[in-house]
């Protein structure tokens, strides 16, 4: 099982994802600077971690998205390897157009940092699978640019496609139909602006996201 | 020479800063306001001789996200 993180200038997750990945794996995950072109060889998982990179310069995660490496996240995203975009990661995967839609000023404009319900839409994918269909888990946000539109085409399709992987359990930040973590086409890429890996411990309040890391780590090893 | 490109919201996509903005004005007593978007201005500076194609793929690419952004393009 080998595990990679994305770090960007600006990025502030970056180790408390490689924390959850290692305490899941028993691997530390290698770092991957913003810059380089690419990823190491026969990598199984990326994560792309939460944060401001490039100071949400333009638009929260349009820098990131067009830097060199997402190249290479979006060439191993086409072969199959699991990608994993958490807050500013979601926002840089839509930006990249491996994920659809956009995500744009919460809808009271305010930075929302707590923890809320998330009904777990989908659970037949490989990130979701350990939790039961419709369950409510508790998961931390903390953004300022989680409002998720679409237009309604493409939420219909999402929808029909089982693409929604989580739902907010209340309105949160002005989410269209309160979609909280959306899914690609093949499964194999979720967005979601709920931070799961700052609840993996006791300590964290909660272990609601450790649940996700075993499920996406465990189909893969 | 000087390239503007003008970004704005797609009729439709919910502006919340447009919002704000026109409760702000409200505020300040300026009646007669019924709406306020907020978009982005950007200038480039481009030799003369760039083409319109590489203008439109700058903004297609990078300068507007067109899933909820439109833009226009303004050469002299």
């Amino acid at each position: 099982m080998k595990t990679a993180v994305i770090v960007f200038p600006g990025s502030n997750c970056d180790r408390d994802m490689a924390v959850a990945l290692e305490q899941v794996t028993g691997r530390a995950p290698t770092m991957v600077w913003h810059r380089d072109a690419d990823l190491p060889d026969g990598i199984d998982f990326i994560a792309l971690p939460g944060g401001f990179s490039y100071g949400d310069y333009l638009r929260s995660g349009a820098m990131a998205a067009r830097s060199p490496i997402l190249q290479a996240v979006a060439a191993a995203a086409a072969r199959g390897v699991s990608v994993l975009g958490v807050c500013n990661g979601f926002q840089v995967l839509t930006e990249a157009q491996l994920l659809p839609g956009a995500l744009m000023r919460n809808a009271g404009l305010n930075f929302i940092c707590r923890s809320v319900p998330l009904i777990v839409e989908n659970n037949s994918s490989l990130f979701t699978s350990a939790y039961q269909k419709g369950e409510e888990v508790r998961i931390p946000i903390a953004h300022h640019d989680g409002n998720f539109f679409a237009d309604d085409a493409t939420l219909d399709r999402l929808e029909g496609e089982g693409r929604v992987a989580f739902r907010y359990g209340e309105p949160v930040n002005g989410s269209a139909r309160n979609i909280a973590g959306v899914l690609n086409e093949a499964g194999n890429v979720l967005g979601m602006m709920p931070h799961p890996e700052r609840a993996i411990d006791t300590a964290h309040g909660g272990t609601d996201g450790l649940r996700l890391f075993e499920a996406a780590l465990r189909v893969l090893a | 020479m000087k390239v503007n490109v003008y970004v704005t919201l797609k009729p439709g996509v919910l502006d919340p800063q447009g919002k704000a903005i026109h409760n702000a004005l409200e505020g300040l007593g300026f009646d007669g306001v019924s709406d306020v978007r907020a978009g982005r201005f950007i200038e480039l500076e481009v030799a003369d001789t760039i083409s319109d194609a590489d203008l439109d793929q700058m903004c297609a690419k990078l300068l507007a996200n067109t899933v909820i952004e439109n833009y226009r393009i303004e050469r002299p």
